[in-house]
Protein backbone atom coordinates (compact mmCIF):
# COMPACT_ATOMS: atom_id res chain seq x y z
CA UNK A 1 0.00 0.00 0.00
CA UNK A 2 2.90 2.29 0.68
CA UNK A 3 4.32 2.19 -2.87
CA UNK A 4 0.85 2.83 -4.39
CA UNK A 5 0.53 5.92 -2.30
CA UNK A 6 4.02 6.97 -3.39
CA UNK A 7 3.20 6.46 -7.10
CA UNK A 8 0.00 8.45 -6.84
CA UNK A 9 1.86 11.24 -5.07
CA UNK A 10 4.64 11.35 -7.68
CA UNK A 11 2.12 11.53 -10.54
CA UNK A 12 0.28 14.36 -8.82
CA UNK A 13 3.49 16.31 -8.18
CA UNK A 14 4.68 16.01 -11.81
CA UNK A 15 1.39 17.39 -13.08
CA UNK A 16 1.48 20.33 -10.71
CA UNK A 17 5.07 21.15 -11.64
CA UNK A 18 4.28 21.00 -15.37
CA UNK A 19 1.27 23.22 -14.89
CA UNK A 20 3.29 25.74 -12.93
CA UNK A 21 6.04 25.76 -15.55
CA UNK A 22 3.56 26.40 -18.31
CA UNK A 23 1.92 29.16 -16.33
CA UNK A 24 5.27 30.79 -15.71
CA UNK A 25 6.27 30.61 -19.41
CA UNK A 26 3.00 32.24 -20.35
CA UNK A 27 3.60 34.93 -17.78
CA UNK A 28 7.11 35.47 -19.16
CA UNK A 29 5.76 35.97 -22.67
CA UNK A 30 3.15 38.49 -21.52
CA UNK A 31 5.72 40.33 -19.40
CA UNK A 32 8.25 40.53 -22.26
CA UNK A 33 5.59 42.03 -24.51
CA UNK A 34 4.83 44.61 -21.81
CA UNK A 35 8.53 45.41 -21.40
CA UNK A 36 8.95 45.97 -25.14
CA UNK A 37 5.89 48.25 -25.18
CA UNK A 38 7.11 50.34 -22.25
CA UNK A 39 10.61 50.56 -23.73
CA UNK A 40 9.10 51.84 -26.99
CA UNK A 41 7.22 54.45 -24.99
CA UNK A 42 10.50 55.62 -23.45
CA UNK A 43 12.44 55.67 -26.72
CA UNK A 44 9.84 57.57 -28.71
CA UNK A 45 8.86 59.90 -25.87
CA UNK A 46 5.19 59.40 -26.60
CA UNK A 47 2.44 57.81 -24.58
CA UNK A 48 1.35 55.64 -27.45
CA UNK A 49 4.23 54.98 -29.81
CA UNK A 50 2.12 53.08 -32.32
CA UNK A 51 -1.42 54.00 -33.39
CA UNK A 52 -3.86 52.51 -35.87
CA UNK A 53 -5.56 54.78 -38.41
CA UNK A 54 -9.31 54.50 -37.82
CA UNK A 55 -10.87 56.94 -40.26
CA UNK A 56 -10.45 57.92 -43.88
CA UNK A 57 -9.77 61.59 -43.23
CA UNK A 58 -6.13 61.36 -44.34
CA UNK A 59 -6.67 59.38 -47.53
CA UNK A 60 -5.07 58.59 -49.87
CA UNK A 61 -1.99 58.90 -47.71
CA UNK A 62 -3.19 56.92 -44.69
CA UNK A 63 -5.97 54.45 -45.13
CA UNK A 64 -8.06 52.82 -42.42
CA UNK A 65 -6.05 49.94 -41.00
CA UNK A 66 -2.57 51.42 -41.43
CA UNK A 67 -0.19 51.64 -38.50
CA UNK A 68 1.65 54.88 -37.69
CA UNK A 69 4.88 55.13 -35.71
CA UNK A 70 4.99 58.19 -33.53
CA UNK A 71 7.83 60.19 -32.07
CA UNK A 72 7.64 63.16 -29.74
CA UNK A 73 10.54 65.54 -29.30
CA UNK A 74 10.94 68.99 -27.83
CA UNK A 75 11.32 70.47 -31.33
CA UNK A 76 8.76 73.16 -32.07
CA UNK A 77 5.65 72.22 -33.96
CA UNK A 78 5.71 73.43 -37.55
CA UNK A 79 3.23 73.53 -40.40
CA UNK A 80 3.05 70.39 -42.48
CA UNK A 81 3.80 67.94 -39.69
CA UNK A 82 1.36 65.12 -39.16
CA UNK A 83 0.47 65.12 -35.48
CA UNK A 84 -1.60 62.92 -33.23
CA UNK A 85 -3.65 64.80 -30.70
CA UNK A 86 -6.28 64.27 -28.05
CA UNK A 87 -9.24 66.59 -27.72
CA UNK A 88 -10.54 67.14 -24.17
CA UNK A 89 -13.55 64.95 -23.71
CA UNK A 90 -12.78 62.52 -26.52
CA UNK A 91 -10.77 59.39 -25.86
CA UNK A 92 -9.83 58.48 -29.43
CA UNK A 93 -6.76 60.37 -30.68
CA UNK A 94 -6.90 62.03 -34.07
CA UNK A 95 -4.15 62.02 -36.70
CA UNK A 96 -4.17 65.12 -38.91
CA UNK A 97 -1.80 67.61 -40.48
CA UNK A 98 -0.88 71.02 -39.02
CA UNK A 99 -1.91 73.82 -41.35
CA UNK A 100 -1.49 76.92 -39.16
CA UNK A 101 1.03 77.76 -36.45
CA UNK A 102 1.22 80.89 -34.29
CA UNK A 103 4.13 80.75 -31.85
CA UNK A 104 4.39 83.29 -29.01
CA UNK A 105 7.52 85.35 -28.79
CA UNK A 106 8.40 85.05 -25.13
CA UNK A 107 6.85 81.94 -23.73
CA UNK A 108 7.23 79.64 -26.75
CA UNK A 109 3.62 78.59 -26.39
CA UNK A 110 2.01 77.78 -29.66
CA UNK A 111 -1.47 77.87 -31.22
CA UNK A 112 -1.96 75.14 -33.80
CA UNK A 113 -4.75 74.44 -36.27
CA UNK A 114 -5.04 71.04 -37.94
CA UNK A 115 -6.94 69.57 -40.86
CA UNK A 116 -7.32 66.13 -42.34
CA UNK A 117 -5.99 65.97 -45.91
CA UNK A 118 -9.21 64.42 -47.18
CA UNK A 119 -11.54 66.72 -45.21
CA UNK A 120 -13.03 69.83 -46.71
CA UNK A 121 -12.72 72.08 -43.67
CA UNK A 122 -10.31 72.43 -40.78
CA UNK A 123 -10.64 70.65 -37.45
CA UNK A 124 -12.33 73.42 -35.45
CA UNK A 125 -15.53 71.33 -35.54
CA UNK A 126 -13.68 68.51 -33.81
CA UNK A 127 -12.16 70.60 -31.06
CA UNK A 128 -13.92 71.11 -27.72
CA UNK A 129 -16.68 73.68 -27.34
CA UNK A 130 -15.24 77.14 -27.86
CA UNK A 131 -11.73 75.90 -28.58
CA UNK A 132 -10.12 77.56 -31.60
CA UNK A 133 -6.57 76.26 -31.36
CA UNK A 134 -4.63 73.25 -30.17
CA UNK A 135 -1.76 73.70 -27.71
CA UNK A 136 1.38 71.72 -27.12
CA UNK A 137 -0.08 69.64 -24.32
CA UNK A 138 -2.81 68.30 -26.61
CA UNK A 139 -0.26 66.81 -28.99
CA UNK A 140 0.95 63.29 -28.30
CA UNK A 141 3.42 62.81 -31.09
CA UNK A 142 4.40 63.29 -34.70
CA UNK A 143 3.97 60.54 -37.28
CA UNK A 144 7.37 59.55 -38.63
CA UNK A 145 6.79 56.25 -40.37
CA UNK A 146 4.09 53.85 -41.31
CA UNK A 147 3.21 50.29 -42.22
CA UNK A 148 0.17 49.55 -44.37
CA UNK A 149 -2.63 47.07 -43.53
CA UNK A 150 -1.10 45.70 -40.31
CA UNK A 151 -3.58 47.58 -38.13
CA UNK A 152 -6.60 45.67 -39.46
CA UNK A 153 -5.97 43.02 -36.77
CA UNK A 154 -6.60 45.63 -34.06
CA UNK A 155 -9.64 47.06 -35.82
CA UNK A 156 -11.26 43.65 -36.24
CA UNK A 157 -10.59 42.75 -32.62
CA UNK A 158 -12.08 46.02 -31.40
CA UNK A 159 -15.18 45.99 -33.57
CA UNK A 160 -15.99 42.31 -33.26
CA UNK A 161 -14.85 41.39 -29.74
CA UNK A 162 -16.06 37.80 -30.22
CA UNK A 163 -12.98 37.22 -32.39
CA UNK A 164 -10.76 38.41 -29.53
CA UNK A 165 -12.32 35.85 -27.19
CA UNK A 166 -12.04 33.07 -29.75
CA UNK A 167 -8.37 33.89 -30.31
CA UNK A 168 -7.50 34.01 -26.63
CA UNK A 169 -9.49 30.82 -26.00
CA UNK A 170 -7.65 29.02 -28.80
CA UNK A 171 -4.26 30.23 -27.55
CA UNK A 172 -5.10 29.14 -24.03
CA UNK A 173 -6.16 25.73 -25.26
CA UNK A 174 -2.93 25.41 -27.24
CA UNK A 175 -0.84 26.21 -24.19
CA UNK A 176 -2.63 23.73 -21.96
CA UNK A 177 -2.55 20.87 -24.42
CA UNK A 178 1.01 21.30 -25.68
CA UNK A 179 3.40 18.73 -24.33
CA UNK A 180 6.30 20.99 -23.50
CA UNK B 1 10.47 19.09 -32.96
CA UNK B 2 10.24 17.97 -36.54
CA UNK B 3 6.49 18.05 -36.95
CA UNK B 4 4.78 20.01 -39.68
CA UNK B 5 3.37 22.45 -37.12
CA UNK B 6 6.77 23.44 -35.75
CA UNK B 7 8.33 23.83 -39.17
CA UNK B 8 5.44 25.91 -40.45
CA UNK B 9 5.61 28.09 -37.33
CA UNK B 10 9.36 28.75 -37.62
CA UNK B 11 9.08 29.44 -41.34
CA UNK B 12 6.25 31.90 -40.84
CA UNK B 13 8.02 33.74 -38.02
CA UNK B 14 11.21 34.01 -40.05
CA UNK B 15 9.35 35.23 -43.14
CA UNK B 16 7.44 37.90 -41.22
CA UNK B 17 10.61 39.10 -39.50
CA UNK B 18 12.48 39.43 -42.78
CA UNK B 19 9.52 41.25 -44.35
CA UNK B 20 9.35 43.72 -41.46
CA UNK B 21 13.11 44.26 -41.67
CA UNK B 22 12.92 44.97 -45.41
CA UNK B 23 10.05 47.39 -44.92
CA UNK B 24 12.13 49.23 -42.36
CA UNK B 25 15.43 49.51 -44.25
CA UNK B 26 13.63 50.82 -47.31
CA UNK B 27 13.68 54.15 -45.47
CA UNK B 28 17.42 54.43 -45.88
CA UNK B 29 17.50 54.61 -49.65
CA UNK B 30 17.78 58.21 -50.81
CA UNK B 31 17.79 59.26 -54.40
CA UNK B 32 19.10 62.40 -55.98
CA UNK B 33 16.51 65.05 -55.28
CA UNK B 34 16.40 68.36 -57.11
CA UNK B 35 12.96 69.92 -56.75
CA UNK B 36 12.34 73.48 -57.88
CA UNK B 37 9.55 75.98 -57.48
CA UNK B 38 8.54 79.56 -58.06
CA UNK B 39 5.66 81.51 -56.60
CA UNK B 40 4.34 84.82 -57.79
CA UNK B 41 1.68 86.96 -56.18
CA UNK B 42 -0.46 88.10 -59.07
CA UNK B 43 -2.95 90.17 -57.16
CA UNK B 44 -4.04 91.23 -53.70
CA UNK B 45 -7.77 90.65 -54.05
CA UNK B 46 -8.73 92.35 -50.82
CA UNK B 47 -7.19 93.25 -47.47
CA UNK B 48 -9.50 93.98 -44.54
CA UNK B 49 -9.72 94.08 -40.80
CA UNK B 50 -12.46 91.67 -39.76
CA UNK B 51 -15.14 92.51 -37.17
CA UNK B 52 -13.40 90.34 -34.56
CA UNK B 53 -10.26 92.48 -34.91
CA UNK B 54 -7.99 90.25 -36.98
CA UNK B 55 -6.51 91.16 -40.34
CA UNK B 56 -7.40 89.04 -43.32
CA UNK B 57 -6.01 89.14 -46.83
CA UNK B 58 -6.98 87.31 -50.01
CA UNK B 59 -4.31 86.73 -52.66
CA UNK B 60 -4.13 85.24 -56.11
CA UNK B 61 -1.00 83.13 -56.46
CA UNK B 62 0.78 81.74 -59.48
CA UNK B 63 2.63 78.57 -58.47
CA UNK B 64 5.11 76.76 -60.73
CA UNK B 65 6.87 73.68 -59.43
CA UNK B 66 8.77 70.61 -60.55
CA UNK B 67 8.73 67.89 -57.89
CA UNK B 68 9.30 64.95 -60.21
CA UNK B 69 12.70 64.07 -58.72
CA UNK B 70 11.08 63.24 -55.38
CA UNK B 71 9.22 60.22 -56.73
CA UNK B 72 10.76 56.76 -56.25
CA UNK B 73 9.37 53.24 -56.49
CA UNK B 74 8.41 53.55 -52.83
CA UNK B 75 6.48 56.80 -53.10
CA UNK B 76 2.74 56.62 -52.61
CA UNK B 77 2.06 60.33 -52.87
CA UNK B 78 3.67 63.71 -52.32
CA UNK B 79 1.71 66.24 -50.29
CA UNK B 80 2.69 69.76 -51.31
CA UNK B 81 1.56 72.97 -49.66
CA UNK B 82 2.39 76.66 -49.74
CA UNK B 83 2.62 78.52 -46.45
CA UNK B 84 3.14 82.17 -45.65
CA UNK B 85 5.62 82.75 -42.83
CA UNK B 86 5.99 86.02 -41.01
CA UNK B 87 6.85 87.54 -37.65
CA UNK B 88 4.84 89.92 -35.52
CA UNK B 89 5.50 91.67 -32.23
CA UNK B 90 3.36 89.19 -30.32
CA UNK B 91 4.31 86.03 -32.20
CA UNK B 92 7.86 85.02 -33.06
CA UNK B 93 6.63 82.80 -35.88
CA UNK B 94 3.39 82.55 -37.79
CA UNK B 95 2.87 79.92 -40.44
CA UNK B 96 -0.38 80.01 -42.39
CA UNK B 97 -1.04 77.40 -45.05
CA UNK B 98 -2.54 79.01 -48.13
CA UNK B 99 -2.88 76.11 -50.53
CA UNK B 100 -2.20 72.40 -50.63
CA UNK B 101 -2.43 69.55 -53.09
CA UNK B 102 -1.94 65.82 -53.17
CA UNK B 103 0.28 64.64 -56.03
CA UNK B 104 -0.33 60.95 -56.57
CA UNK B 105 1.97 60.33 -59.54
CA UNK B 106 5.20 61.54 -61.04
CA UNK B 107 3.43 62.83 -64.16
CA UNK B 108 1.41 65.30 -62.09
CA UNK B 109 4.44 66.57 -60.18
CA UNK B 110 5.43 69.18 -62.71
CA UNK B 111 2.70 71.78 -62.64
CA UNK B 112 1.68 75.38 -63.09
CA UNK B 113 -1.38 76.64 -61.25
CA UNK B 114 -3.05 79.98 -60.70
CA UNK B 115 -5.47 80.13 -57.78
CA UNK B 116 -6.61 82.29 -54.93
CA UNK B 117 -5.73 81.06 -51.46
CA UNK B 118 -7.57 77.90 -50.47
CA UNK B 119 -7.33 78.61 -46.75
CA UNK B 120 -8.00 81.98 -45.21
CA UNK B 121 -4.97 84.07 -44.43
CA UNK B 122 -5.97 85.49 -41.03
CA UNK B 123 -3.57 87.02 -38.52
CA UNK B 124 -3.82 86.89 -34.74
CA UNK B 125 -4.24 90.63 -34.44
CA UNK B 126 -3.99 93.40 -36.97
CA UNK B 127 -0.31 93.40 -37.87
CA UNK B 128 -0.38 92.64 -41.56
CA UNK B 129 -0.10 96.13 -43.03
CA UNK B 130 3.29 96.64 -44.70
CA UNK B 131 4.28 93.16 -43.48
CA UNK B 132 7.14 91.33 -45.19
CA UNK B 133 6.68 87.61 -45.43
CA UNK B 134 8.20 84.47 -46.93
CA UNK B 135 6.32 82.01 -49.07
CA UNK B 136 7.54 78.48 -48.60
CA UNK B 137 6.67 75.47 -50.70
CA UNK B 138 6.74 72.41 -48.42
CA UNK B 139 6.54 68.85 -49.58
CA UNK B 140 5.90 65.72 -47.57
CA UNK B 141 6.84 62.45 -49.25
CA UNK B 142 4.56 59.66 -48.05
CA UNK B 143 5.99 56.23 -48.85
CA UNK B 144 4.26 52.95 -49.56
CA UNK B 145 6.07 51.73 -46.46
CA UNK B 146 8.64 53.15 -44.06
CA UNK B 147 9.86 56.54 -43.01
CA UNK B 148 8.23 59.73 -44.27
CA UNK B 149 10.35 62.75 -44.91
CA UNK B 150 9.67 66.39 -45.62
CA UNK B 151 11.55 69.42 -46.85
CA UNK B 152 10.85 72.89 -48.20
CA UNK B 153 11.97 75.75 -50.44
CA UNK B 154 11.82 79.21 -48.88
CA UNK B 155 11.15 82.18 -51.12
CA UNK B 156 11.41 85.56 -49.50
CA UNK B 157 10.76 89.08 -50.53
CA UNK B 158 6.98 89.29 -50.55
CA UNK B 159 5.11 92.03 -48.75
CA UNK B 160 1.62 93.26 -48.12
CA UNK B 161 0.41 96.79 -48.89
CA UNK B 162 0.42 99.69 -46.42
CA UNK B 163 -3.32 100.18 -46.29
CA UNK B 164 -6.48 98.16 -46.36
CA UNK B 165 -8.26 97.83 -49.67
Amino acid sequence: MGWMGETIDSIKSIQIRQLLTQAISLGMIVTSALIIWKALMCVTGSESPVVVVLSGSMEPGFKRGDILFLHMSKDPIRAGEIVVFNVDGRDIPIVHRVIKVHERENTGEVDVLTKGDNNYGDDRLLYAEGQQWLHRHHIMGRAVGFLPYVGWVTIIMTEKPIIKYILIGALGLLVITSKD
Amino acid sequence: MHSFGYRANSLLTFAVTILAFMCAIVSFSFSNQTPSAQIQILNINWFQKQPHGNDEVSLTLNITADLQSLFTWNTKQVFAFVAAEYKTSKNSLNQVSLWDAIIPEKEHAKFWIQISNKYRFIDQGYNLRRKDFNLTLHWHVMPKTGKMFADKIVMSGYSLPDAYR
